[in-house]
């Protein structure tokens, strides 16, 4: 770009600056504006990074915590304790949330002959091979034995920095395939598997343990389990009742955030449609009824919808009835402003023409107004209908109910993030079909005919 | 409608020629129709909103009906013991009700910043909130900025790139902020970062989607021109298209900073600090001079920063395009 700018004389230069002032003398601001805009920007970001400790927070912060936190989204983790007999064997002792069924035939977690515990991470050259007295560590391939006393686990001098010595216990890290503490009376297993544990069917069911074909035969040909129903409502009553995943649960908060949105949605379109009328200075010639109509939307919109649904929560008790309210109260406001002004733009000459065959003021808003208008309260209705599907979530969370809070209590457990990141997909894929459905409805609406 | 059957039936077709009366044959057979299927429509959404109602009563802790008179209760007796107390509350001033509960602890949360120099409770708790909201919406805008140019067809094509930004865009959109929040809050301990980061990255996605769409819609022929001059991709976006597309950035951030005020006083009573939080614990407790406090204050602020980013708006770009801001939130 510059090596190609044709040189001109002295005389054709005056003649551009002259003929052109604005290019060539640009007042200070139009110069250094942006500088100076950016510079203040950068500063003022400068400020609130001292001013949120933003540096010493992100030094603080519990990474190691983080790191586990997100595989939890997408993983899951096994965590038997196997634990030291006097006879000298090893018993497995599950947590309460264990994962699999009693008896089950765990195939990285095998008996051993002499009454220990095979633990294999991924495969047999990374394991561990558990005896009261001593645990085998193999690392690729190589065994490192760890010595048990009454007073301490020792790893071996010469152990690689996958096994390290933590006081009296010894941990060793597998990766992504898991760790294990050696502890001086157990051994803590913790072994990380891909997906989601027990997402269909929890150990109590029967369809538990199958595989995917086995499952489809059975649902389709195969006999039923329980001779008084068939086999694939079966299965959805205990899909249903999964009690780790609580999917009967998480559907029903989904549906009361739905249900918030659309009908606080609805009420609000409802309420603000009759009063718009009254708020548009062209349509009710009456400046007092105007200033009212439109004060008291500015009043609705204005207080947060926090406050409104923290009050309403305050009476009506936790559940879709104080998110409905709130909701409806924020959308009166801000739909009848909305469309208050869209009434204020209609074009008169309709309104004239009934007018002038000697209808009375509602066919005139009927069919002089409302054909003009409808198209566009319809699209604004629908524009905040899914917005506020988004919004619904985060009231609920503050004590509306709703799917808000229970993926607040998910999250304050600190071990649910996967039950978490299944609540974000099923939202993910709530608002992408109500954006599909609502850009389809609205692109008939505004290019349809009907406009 | 019942106005148009009856000119109808008024004029029974009489005085019309052949053709004419067809024509009126056919209009209404066509209304008929229309008719019924307003009328099924008209069932089914009562029928699903009757549903939605039933579902809502039974999935409420309390029955609408049941709840109703404690709602009047609730405005009944929550009231300050005087008006003054709002204002003392507001600006912590000593309260003569003061019985050593928290109630009427206005003093004791002053933030000192001399000996005798103090900034009221809220006041300081609303300063945090309006500048999480600020520093939020600067930090996504200028990620979208960058982002836009890559989504718009215009200048990337169809392509990969362009899907994929979107993508990106639609997903930071729809993320629930509450999540992003609170697994930030697990890591980072609780604090302001956490909703910074949760609204930054909505910001990112919906002021992304306004951008590019403004940029999709903008006059090509100075793109032309730069091309032709043989100027380079970063150089044609930079002269030809950021100068014709920035008023209605400024615009569109400017909206989207209004936004994140309520958001950010919503993700703070979620546990992100700041105005929200004190007013949940304030409406949670029963301090009706406190709750009431604080409504005022958020009142003036939101209505302020509204009216003063419309006045903005108005002189950056006149009035057009100025209202659908919200429903793209």
């Amino acid at each position: 770009m510059t090596t190609s700018v044709p040189s001109i004389n002295a005389a054709d230069r005056e003649r551009l600056r002259v003929a052109y002032p604005e290019v060539f003398h640009r007042s200070f601001l139009q110069r250094y504006g942006l500088l100076i805009g950016s510079g203040t920007v950068f500063l003022y970001l400068a400020i609130c990074f001292f001013a949120f400790n933003v540096g010493p927070a992100f030094m603080q912060g519990q990474w190691d915590r983080a790191s586990i936190y997100i595989q939890d989204w997408y993983s899951w983790r096994a965590q038997p304790r196997l634990r030291y007999e006097d006879d000298g064997s090893v018993r497995v002792q599950w947590s309460n949330r264990g994962q699999y069924a009693e008896g089950a035939d765990i195939f990285w977690l095998q008996p051993t002959q002499n009454r220990g515990y095979k633990v294999t991470y991924g495969s047999d050259a990374n394991r561990l091979d558990v005896t009261p007295t001593q645990v085998d560590v193999y690392v690729n391939g190589t065994a490192y034995p760890v010595t048990i006393t009454e007073d301490a686990a020792t790893a071996p001098a010469g152990a690689p920095s996958a096994i390290v010595q933590d006081g009296n216990k010894v941990i060793v890290h597998y990766g992504f395939a898991g760790q294990a503490e050696i502890r001086t009376s157990q051994v803590y297993v913790q072994r990380r598997f891909l997906g989601w544990a027990n997402f269909l069917f929890d150990t109590r069911s029967e369809f538990w343990g199958k595989g995917w074909g086995e499952l489809i035969s059975l649902a389709t040909v195969g006999d039923r389990l329980d001779p008084a129903r068939a086999n694939i409502s079966h299965m959805w009553g205990d899909f249903l009742e999964n009690t780790v995943w609580q999917h009967a649960d998480i559907f029903s908060k989904l549906a009361q955030t739905l249900v918030m949105a659309f009908v606080g949605t609805l009420f609000g379109t409802l309420l603000a449609f009759p009063f718009a009328f009254i708020a548009a200075r062209n349509i009710t010639p009456n400046r007092a009824a105007n200033w009212l109509m439109k004060r008291s939307f500015d009043f609705l919109r204005s207080i947060d919808m926090l406050i409104w649904a923290l009050f309403f929560t305050r009476s009506f008790g936790p559940g879709p009835i104080p998110g409905i309210a709130a909701i409806f109260f924020t959308d009166t406001g801000a739909l009848g402003k909305v469309y208050a002004e869209a009434l204020e733009n209609v074009d008169d000459k309709q309104r004239e023409g009934v007018k002038s065959v000697g209808a009375n003021p509602v066919i005139v808003n009927r069919f002089g107004v409302v054909p003009q208008v409808l198209p566009v309260f319809i699209s604004q209705s629908l524009y905040f209908w899914e917005s506020n599907t988004r919004s619904a979530t985060v009231i609920g969370a503050v004590g509306a109910g709703g799917i808000g809070l229970k993926l607040l209590e998910a999250m304050g457990t600190n071990a649910d993030w996967d039950k978490v990141a299944y609540m974000v997909l099923l939202i993910l894929m709530v608002v992408f079909l109500f954006d599909a459905m609502s850009n389809a409805i609205r692109s008939r609406l505004i290019g349809g005919p009907s406009h | 409608m019942a106005t148009i059957s009856e000119q109808n039936n008024r004029v029974p077709g009489g005085g019309l020629g052949p053709a004419a009366s067809m024509v009126m044959q056919h209009y209404r057979q066509q209304l008929r129709t229309r008719r019924v299927y307003t009328a099924i429509a008209i069932v089914v959404f009562l029928f699903v909103l009757g549903a939605s109602l039933n579902f809502a009563n039974d999935a409420n802790s309390g029955k609408f009906f049941e709840r109703l008179p404690y709602l009047f209760d609730f405005i009944k007796n929550f009231v300050p013991d005087s008006p003054m107390e709002i204002f003392r509350a507001m600006f912590d001033l000593p309260s003569p009700y003061a019985d050593g509960s928290l109630k009427y602890n206005y003093t004791s949360d002053r933030v000192y910043i001399t000996e005798t120099l103090y900034i009221p409770h809220f006041l300081y708790q609303l300063v945090i909130t309006i500048n999480i909201a600020l520093v939020s919406t600067i930090i996504g805008a200028a990620i979208a900025f960058v982002l836009c140019f890559f989504a718009s067809t215009n200048l990337v094509g169809a392509g990969a790139t362009r899907f994929v930004v979107r993508r990106i865009m639609e997903v930071m959109r729809a993320f629930p902020e509450i999540v992003i929040a609170g697994l930030l809050t697990a890591i980072l301990s609780i604090g302001p970062i956490a909703a910074i980061i949760a609204i930054t990255v909505h910001t990112i996605g919906a002021l992304g989607k306004l951008f590019f769409e403004v940029v999709e819609n903008s006059d090509m022929k100075p793109d032309e021109g730069l091309r032709a001059a043989g100027a380079s991709w970063v150089e044609r976006v930079r002269f030809a298209i950021v100068p014709q597309v920035l008023p209605n950035f400024v615009s569109y951030m400017l909206l989207r900073a209004e936004i994140n005020v309520r958001a950010s006083t919503i993700i703070g009573a979620v546990g992100g600090g700041g105005i929200g939080e004190v007013f949940r614990l304030a409406i949670g407790r029963d301090h009706a001079a406190k709750t009431y406090a604080i409504i005022i204050l958020l009142l003036i602020s939101i209505v302020a920063i509204d009216q003063f980013s419309a006045w903005l708006r108005r002189r950056l770009i006149g009035n057009q395009s100025f209202e659908f801001g919200r429903g793209e939130a």
